[in-house]
Order: structure tokens, then sequence, then C-alpha cells
């Protein structure tokens, strides 16, 4: 582990060669895959209640990135995403807006003009999302149609490949300039694809070279892959932004993505932040969910303390 | 030159002195005592060494300071030293079937029969050195990611009361277990026959057995075991000479820093020792490590 | 470390309450000893009453044993000695998978009543006490008629009645250690349970009823120590297992010199959690947390000596202590609640003690913010930096949620102040590096050693201790020993 806190100066440095980078990545503290797992498992077991649950949920569904990701995407579907985003239950306007609409660059302006006048952002998936299989030129081409169409964010994914085959320094190159490209206008999210990175050791070691890159968000998966967003994945994530912010002074959000789909799963997510982060992480501008069916669900438990009784798919909407 | 031939004298042979032994060296009691030791008629054998309390003490500090490095050693060393023992006994087989046959009062055939299988025993559990941890130990399969495994580990500084009667079959078959495991030990001798007991020592020194790792005190057995029954850096006592008695006595002196405690019991030492002897002086450590899966994310191939 | 503070916002995540409902179990207002399968008042009626330590609310009255009530039972269980023993193993095993069973079916139950009376939080009764209770008499169950392939040669037998006492800090959990594998071979119990939590011992009597145990198999003697000093001076005992303090370990065998009884003592520990400069430092964190503040510190192997490489320590102390802000004191029956009460107010003035010497010998001491209920027995969890070996907090078992924090430079000098104790029953590593691991683990005097993780339990995994945290193992095919005439 690192005996000293590296300044935000220290932390230039590592980037100053191929070898500078690898030996900070490889000289984090080592993750033991068992232990994350138990504290992951253990925080599962908090039981929220009541008000403390209505809170969550009301909490979770603000943190929603309502995402539609699919080649049969068309811009009457995102209308209708953008709608639910803006007022996910209509019988309730209490209910908290979601977040995020999140799309292909292609469906930006769509989904702009879905939510304009709401709180609701536009996230778009770019850099030749999901394989990250192109050209640089390609992915931040990629990255400024989405930009310029409206984008307020912006989900990239790194080379998962020059990950695995130690070449950090093309990783970070990459998100430096994906994040130039973002220019003023719209937050960088940078999916690691942890499914494929496959050990935690590597989750850790993406986490930190994002954030050094420039990340505002840290975010799991593409979901696309067999595993997605796992409490241990993001537990350790969460860390990752708690230790860089106090080492740096520079707070990054977190955004676990993929199979996320209960209420249940949310709040478990959420004690995670509560009691890893911490409060200042519980904030749609610092913690979001990318998800899509999640925000039903969250819906029906959110009817069912209104009214004492459960709900069901007819009582929210299907877009 | 005489023309007339000298009547012959018969040759005055040379006594030995009996020492006790002490990381390694043999020194006398720091007593200055000694005590007569007779053979079964009554017939005087050698002045003895009497121990005394801080002889007791300075072997203690021997055997701790041995017990590093023996407990240290690889099994198979320990065997390989151990082997040694047996075969450098065999090689002075005539003088401990001498010696016992005087010590107990044997005839020269019992005697031998004894020795014989003192000698036996020191192979017996030379073997046993690197197959004990496999019979009593191993992993156990605990509900979790967990690799835990037990493993025997020597005690510590062994105080053993050598049985009285059987002064070196007995004592080999008390000492060589406790050793065995990689223990050190500080022995009382049987007190009225000692001296197979100290000649032993002289076979251990020239053993490749480490200095300190046995140390051999003769005296008397109630006055010596004592203090080491009380000593707070001594981990386990065998009480195999101890009468009724006495053998509770220690067993309370021992309760104050819980020494482990093997009570006497009737033994046939002629028979083929199980594994009590030495297990009674083993601790089991057990370590427990995370194991888990490779990737946080199951794997694809 | 500069940490940013950010705006609070006004309404932060707060848990609300969430209470396992106390009504899953029914306390009487009285029981009696549980002698030859019936609960029967003390020769001389003598009664004690048993308080949760939460709330100081008196939960029952209880027979307390004397003398006489010790005879009454070591002759019921040496009169069911003969049938019992006789069984064939297959039918031993039966009744103990029985047992098992119906402990697993009550768990919720029996989860609560022990948070009740002991004062630890219903997460560790639910997620630990009761699912190894049952994992254990499962495991031994299954040994019942396996003796002869146990390794104790053939046909091994049960040494007669067993007299054990078990301590307070897992009631039920020390009753299973004790019972299961004295039974699986063989032998007839009587059992003390500790004065200040004997009622999960008295519902296993209900439960030993419900499995159809025979008469006097085990009997259950609730009591304080004169109770417990007549039971294991019985001449008719063949057998004395207890766990709990070395002074009375000490007494133990200073009764059972001399006699025929075969001996177990489980005592107490200092145990070292060594933390190296290449640790895993956020699962290191949570080990040391488990290591000291699972069940309040009240573990005779809980990990009370941080020994942490002095390179690493004021980035470990910082994440330490932010980890224990985060840790949630209060009502034992709130499944969230991860500190609970102390077992009791002796218990409480014993740490409160040693905690207050702590500082007259000039240890720097810290806690958490947190608030103490205003009634019950209750410590904050508490770290102690500045510590050297020659500290009483060092060197003394606290047991309680207080942990004495130590340097070192070296994995030589870390091996030597961990060893530098009387006692001997636990140990933690922390590093990354397999080998050190390894070498540190060889060289570490103590029974169990926890290599980045801490606390863990397992029927199969033989616990005990070196030197003066006793002898004898309890657990695993070694855990038989202590029960067979071998």
């Amino acid at each position: 582990m690192p005996t000293t806190a590296p300044t935000a100066h220290a932390l230039s440095d590592v980037t100053a060669s191929d070898s500078t980078l690898r030996r900070f990545l490889h000289g984090l503290p080592g993750v033991d895959a068992v232990g994350l797992e138990a504290r992951a498992a253990s925080l599962g077991t908090r039981s929220i209640k009541t008000t403390a649950k209505a809170y969550a949920i009301d909490l979770a569904i603000s943190m929603v990135d309502l995402t539609t990701l699919e080649g049969a995407d068309t811009p009457g579907k995102v209308r209708a995403l953008g709608a639910k985003a803006v007022h996910p239950d209509p019988t309730d306007r209490t209910t908290p807006a979601t977040a995020a609409v999140c799309v292909y660059p292609d469906m930006v302006a769509a989904a702009k003009e879905a939510v304009a006048g709401s709180s609701v952002k536009v996230a778009s998936v770019a850099t030749a999302f999901p394989a990250g299989r192109a050209a640089l030129d390609v992915k931040l081409a990629d990255v400024r149609d989405a930009v310029a169409a409206g984008a307020d964010e912006i989900d990239m994914v790194i080379d998962r490949g020059a990950f695995l085959a130690g070449k950090y320094l093309k990783v970070y190159d990459e998100i430096v300039a994906v994040k130039q490209a973002c220019g003023d206008s719209a937050r960088l999210k940078v999916i690691f694809e942890t499914g494929e990175l496959s050990t935690y050791d590597n989750i850790r070691r993406a986490s930190w070279l994002g954030m050094i890159a420039g990340a505002d968000f840290i975010k799991t998966s593409t979901g696309k892959v067999a595993v997605n967003a796992t409490p241990a994945n993001t537990l350790l994530m969460l860390e990752a932004v708690r230790d860089f912010r106090a080492q740096t002074g520079v707070q990054i959000g977190v955004k676990p993505a993929g199979g996320i789909r209960t209420s249940k799963d949310a709040i478990k997510f959420l004690v995670l932040v509560n009691e890893t982060a911490g409060e200042d992480w519980l904030d749609n501008h610092w913690f979001r969910f990318g998800a899509s069916s999640l925000l039903n669900d969250l819906l029906m438990q959110r009817q069912k303390l209104a009214t004492g009784r459960y709900s069901g798919p007819d009582y929210v909407t299907v877009d | 030159m005489s023309e007339k031939t000298e009547k012959t004298e018969p040759r005055l042979s040379v006594f030995k002195t009996y020492k006790l032994y002490v990381g390694g060296k043999f020194p006398r009691s720091e007593s200055g005592r000694v005590y007569e030791v007779t053979d079964s008629k009554g017939k005087w054998l050698a002045n003895a060494p009497q121990s005394s309390r801080k002889d007791a003490r300075d072997a203690v500090v021997a055997a701790r300071k041995a017990f590093g490095g023996w407990s240290g050693a690889t099994a198979y060393n320990r065997g390989q030293v151990l082997y040694r023992v047996a075969e450098m006994l065999e090689g002075r087989r005539e003088q401990f079937v001498r010696e016992v046959a005087d010590a107990e009062g044997l005839s020269k055939s019992k005697a031998a029969a004894v020795v014989d299988a003192a000698i036996d025993r020191w192979v017996w559990y030379a073997g046993w050195t690197d197959k004990i941890a496999q019979v009593i130990g191993g992993a156990n399969p605990v509900a979790g990611p967990f690799f835990n495994l037990s493993s025997p580990e020597p005690t510590g500084v062994v105080a053993v009361v050598a049985p009285q009667e059987s002064s070196f079959l007995g004592l080999v078959s008390v000492l060589a277990p406790v050793i065995a495991t990689g223990n050190t030990a500080v022995v009382i001798a049987s007190e009225k026959a000692p001296l197979p007991a100290l000649s032993l020592a002289e076979v251990l020194a020239t053993s490749d057995v480490p200095g300190g790792v046995v140390n051999v005190l003769s005296g008397r057995t109630a006055e010596l075991a004592a203090p080491l029954a009380a000593h707070q850096d001594v981990n386990a006592i065998d009480l195999a000479g101890a009468d009724e008695a006495l053998a509770k006595e220690l067993e309370i002196a021992a309760a104050d820093n819980l020494k482990r405690v093997l009570r006497p019991q009737p033994v046939d030492y002629f028979g083929t020792p199980g594994t009590e002897r030495l297990t009674a002086f083993l601790e089991t450590k057990t370590v427990w490590h995370p194991t888990g899966s490779l990737g946080a994310s199951g794997s694809s191939y | 470390m500069t940490e940013k503070i950010t705006e609070k916002r006004s309404s932060a995540f707060e848990y609300a309450p969430a209470p396992e409902s106390r009504s899953v179990v029914d306390i009487a207002p009285s029981y009696g000893l549980f002698i030859d399968g019936e609960f029967v008042d003390a020769a001389d009626g003598k009664v004690f009453k048993t308080v949760s330590p939460s709330t100081e609310e008196v939960l029952s009255e209880v027979a307390q044993a004397g003398e006489a009530d010790v005879e009454r039972a070591v002759k019921a269980a040496r009169k069911a000695f003969e049938k019992w023993s006789a069984l064939p193993g297959s039918e031993r095993a039966k009744y103990l998978f029985r047992i098992a069973r119906i402990i697993q079916e009550r768990s919720r139950e029996l989860a609560v009543l022990e948070t009740l009376d002991n004062g630890k939080p219903i997460k560790e009764t639910r997620d630990a006490d009761l699912p190894l209770v049952a994992a254990h008499f499962f495991y031994y169950a299954g040994w019942a008629d396996k003796l002869d392939h146990a390794g104790f040669g053939a046909n091994p037998k049960p040494l007669g009645v067993a007299g054990q006492v078990i301590p307070w800090n897992f009631p039920l959990l020390m009753l299973a250690w004790k019972i299961a594998p004295a039974l699986a071979t063989g032998n007839t119990v009587v059992l003390k349970p500790a004065e200040t939590t004997p009622l999960s011992a008295l519902f296993f009597a209900d439960i030993c009823r419900q499995a159809g145990l025979p008469k006097g198999v085990v009997n259950i003697l609730p009591g304080y120590g004169d109770t417990g000093a007549a039971l294991v001076a019985h001449p008719d005992v063949n057998k004395v297992a207890f766990t709990g303090s070395t002074a009375v370990g000490k007494e133990i065998a200073r009764t059972v010199a001399g006699t025929s009884k075969k001996l177990t003592l489980e005592l107490g520990g200092k145990g070292a959690n060594i933390v190296f400069d290449d640790a895993p430092i956020d699962q290191a964190v949570e080990g040391i947390v488990t290591g000291i503040f699972f069940n309040q510190g009240q573990v005779c192997c809980a990990g009370s000596r941080l020994l942490v490489q002095e390179s690493v320590q004021d980035e470990l102390m910082d994440s330490l202590k932010r980890r224990l802000s985060t840790l949630r004191l209060g009502d034992p029956l709130d499944k969230n609640t991860d500190i609970g009460a102390i077992n009791s107010a002796e218990q409480l003035a014993r740490i409160t003690a040693l905690a207050e010497q702590g500082e007259a010998e000039g240890a720097e001491r810290w806690s958490p913010a947190c608030e103490l209920p205003a009634s019950g027995y209750w410590f904050a969890p508490t770290l102690f930096t500045n510590v050297t070996q020659a500290h009483t907090i060092a060197r003394d078992e606290i047991f309680g949620p207080v942990l004495s924090v130590l340097t070192f430079r070296t994995p030589d000098e870390a091996v030597a102040k961990a060893n530098n104790t009387q006692y001997g029953l636990s140990a933690g590593i922390w590093t990354e590096k397999g080998s050190r691991i390894l070498a540190v683990a060889s060289r570490l005097r103590a029974g169990v050693i926890w290599s980045n993780t801490f606390n863990k339990f397992d029927p199969t995994s033989p616990f005990g201790g070196y030197k003066e945290s006793g002898f004898g193992r309890e657990g695993g095919r070694h855990g038989l020993e202590a029960y067979l005439d071998v």
C-alpha cells in the first residue's frame, strides 16, 4: 500500500511513463476476494424498514440512469423512456424523476427532446460501446457526436484488451482524450467492464487509473456481459473513490450497471454507499444505477409503502 | 632384565566419573553433591551427581535454548538423528547390557533383551518423526471458502520423570517420543538406577543430537521434580516415574502454568508403543486461509 | 490525510429501527434444574434471577443447583450411561441428528432468546451462533457410528459421565461444543451453564425432550461457580471439560490432579492480529473489527492486540477509526445492531477498570462518537494506541471491546511480540505474500491462526490453545479424543 498520501501532484507523476503507471497501480493494496465478498454480503443483511425504506426508494429512483441500449431502439422508444424518466409514476407526482436516460449517441437528440425542461440528464454511451474495439479517432468521433447532440454525460468503455495486456498508459491516454472530447459540458463515466477484468485487484487498479485520468464517474459494466454490477465489485469501487478523495480532495462518482433489478438489491447498494463512501455520495450527482427494469420495481415498492398493499405490474407503466 | 618372572598384579581398572548432561556439556552438579549408586545386591557401583534445583533450572534454560532449532529442524532430519542414536547404542551394546544388568539386577540375557528393545525403540520413533503429522493432522473440510489445515507442533520443553524400575528401556520409551516430535527434554533419571541414563547421555552427545535437546539429571526425584513441575518455562511434564503421592503433588504444581501432564500409568515397556506418548506432547495448530474463486466474475473457461 | 468536507444534506440515510420480534420466544417466569429428564427444583429451593443485559429487565427466575443436586444429576447420568453407551452408534447418531434438526427448526426462537439473555446482537445469534450450533450437532452426529475409523484404534470406549462447565459468551454454542462430542462418543453429561446465561441451556433441555433423548443422558444444572466446582470435584465424574477463565481453569486442574479424570480446558487469550505493510488493507480493517468487536470482544480468541507494521500505522489507524465510526451500537434485537450489550455489570466493571488502567499507564484512548443507552451494561468500542508490551492492556485479557495497538518493524519482531504472552489461543496474519503467511504461521505459538481472515469457526476445525490458553481441542476429529478412553 502507498505509505504516504500522494498529493494530486504525485498522482500526476505516476503517469510519466508506462512503467511508473504500472508500478503505481501494482503498488495499490491487494484485495482479498473472500473478505471483500463477505463484507459486501454482511452489509447486505442490513434491514432497511419503514421511513428508511421510503427514503431509500426515493433516493434510488432519483439515481436511476434509465437505460435503453438495444439495436432496436427508435426515437419512439426513447421518447417513451424520457417521459417515464421525468414522471416515473404518473399516478403520483411526488415520485422523483430519475437522474438520466442513457441511450446510444444517435438517440441523444430524441432523448434531449423527451426530457426537455426537466432535471433529467441525457447520458450517451460512446467509444464504440460496448466492445470498444475501434480506432481512437473513431471513438472520439463517437463522443463528439454525442456531445454535439446535447449529451450531458458520456459513458465510455475502456480498452479492456489493452488493460489486460498491461498497456495501462494506452488506457489512460484514451480516457484523457475522451475527457477532452467531452469538453466542459459533459461529465465522463468510465466503464471498466469489471466482468472482463476478472479479478478484484484489476478492478481496483482500473478504478485508480480511471480516476487519475479524469473520470467524473467510475462505472462497473456495460450490462452486455455475463457478470455486471455486483455488491462486491461496487463496494470495491466505493472504497476507491473514498480513498481517492482522501488523498486528492477530488470526489468521483460511482455507477453500478447491469443486473440490479429489485428494490431490495438497490437498497443494498445504497447501504454499501452509506457505510463505505459515506453520505456525501448519497446523491445522484455522485451515485447512479445503470438499470431499466429496476425502476418499475422501485415504483411498485413505493406504492406498497404508500398504500400498504402490494402492487402489481399492471399498476406501473411498461415503456 | 630380571631372570625371575615377575608376579603380575591384576590391572587396576579406570572408574568412570558419571556426570550430568546439560546443554550438550557434562557438568558436575553445581551443588557439588554426589550420592552412592549400588547394584541390586547393594554393591557400590559409582557416585552419581545429586543434582540441585539450580541444575534443574540450568537444564530448563538449555532445553529452551535448544527448542527453536530442534523443533524447526525438518522431521526427516530428526528421524536421521534418532536413528543415529540407535546406531551408536548398537555399537556400545555390551556396555549397556552390563550397566542395565547391574542397575536392575538382571541376568546377562535379560539385560541384553532390554537393551535390544531400547535400541529398537529408537528405530521405531525415528520412523515416526515424519509420519505423525500425516496421521493426526490434515485438511479440515470447513463450510466456507477457506483452506483449513491442522498440523501438530511440539509443545516445548518437557520435563520427564523417567520410570524408576525400568531405568533404560523405560527411559528410552518415554524420552524418544518427546524429542521425536521436536520437543526438548529435561530428564530426571531413575533415582536408584541413574547410571544407564547418564551413559545414554554420552551416546546422545555423539549422535548428532544437538546440545540441550536432551538434558539428564540424576538425584532425588522428588527434589528435582518439584521445581520442574512448578517451573513457568516448562510446558509439559511426564510423570511416568512418580509415585501416586508425588504425581498428585506435581500435577497440582503443574497447574500453575497449565502444563500438559501425562499421568503415570502401568506400561509394559516391551510392548509395541502406540502414538499416545507422541501425541501427549503435541499441540494442534489450525490455520485458516481464504481461497475463494479465481476471479470476481466467474469464469468463461 | 485531508478529507474534503462537503456540505451535509438535511436528510441522511438513517436506518429506522428494525427489531426482531420478541414474541417468537416464550420465556417462562421460572425454570427448574433439568435432571433425569425432568425439570425439578433445587434441593435447597434456591433460585437466582437472570436479566437481560441490554435492559436489566428480569427475564426469569432459575433454580440454583447445589451439591445435593450435583449428586442427583451425576447419579442420573451414571445410571443413563450404561444404556446410552451400549446403544449402537447409529442409534446415538440419530438422536443427535434429531437434535440438530430441531435446533434448525427453532433457530429463530433460540437466536432471540440468546440475544435477550446474553446481550449480543441478533445479527450474530442469527448468522453465527445458531447456524454453528446446529452444524456442530450435525457434524458429531455423523461420528457416532464411525468411531472405529477415527484413528483411535478399534472400538474406542467412552469415559462415562462428563462434567461440563461453560461460559456466558456463546452460551448455546459452547453447550454444543461440549455436549455433541460427548454424546456421540457414548458419554452422558451433566452441564453447568453460566449464571448470567442459563436460559438457552434450559431450552436445550426441552429440545432433548422433543428429540426423545433417554432420561439422564443430558442433565442441566444452572448455578454459580460453586456449583461448577462441586461438579468437577464429584468423584463419579470421569471427564471434565471447562471453557472459561484461565484462573478457574488452573483451579480445576488442581482439583482433578491425582484422579483419573480426563481434562480439557479452553481458557483465555490475548490474540495478536498482525498487519503487514502489504496487507489487503480494507479486508484487514474488517478483520480487525471482527477480531475485537465480534460479540463485544467477549471472545477468548479475540484479536485484542493489533500489531501493525510501523510503516503503515497511520494509514491503517485512519481507516480503522473511520470504520469504527460506522459501527452501530444499541438494542441487540435490532437487526442492524453491530455492537450489543456487555453481558453483566461485573464484566462491565472489569472492562472499565482495565481501560482506565490503560489510560493511567499512558496509552492513548479513542472511541468513536457513540451514544450509550441509559439502562443496561454498555461499553463503547475503544482503541488504545501508543501501547507497548509492558502495558497491562497489552498483557491482560480484557474480554471486552477494547483493542490495544502496538507496532513492529520486521516480521521477526512481530512474531516475538505476538508470542510474548502466557496465552496461546489465536492469532491473525494479514499480508498478500503467501510465503510470509506460512512462515509467520509456523512460528506463532497459538492453536488457531487466521490468515487474511479472523474469527472463523467450523465444527470440522479443531479449536484450542497453547500454553495457558488451555489444552485439548474441540471440534473436528480431534475433538473426539477428549471423550474417549484413548
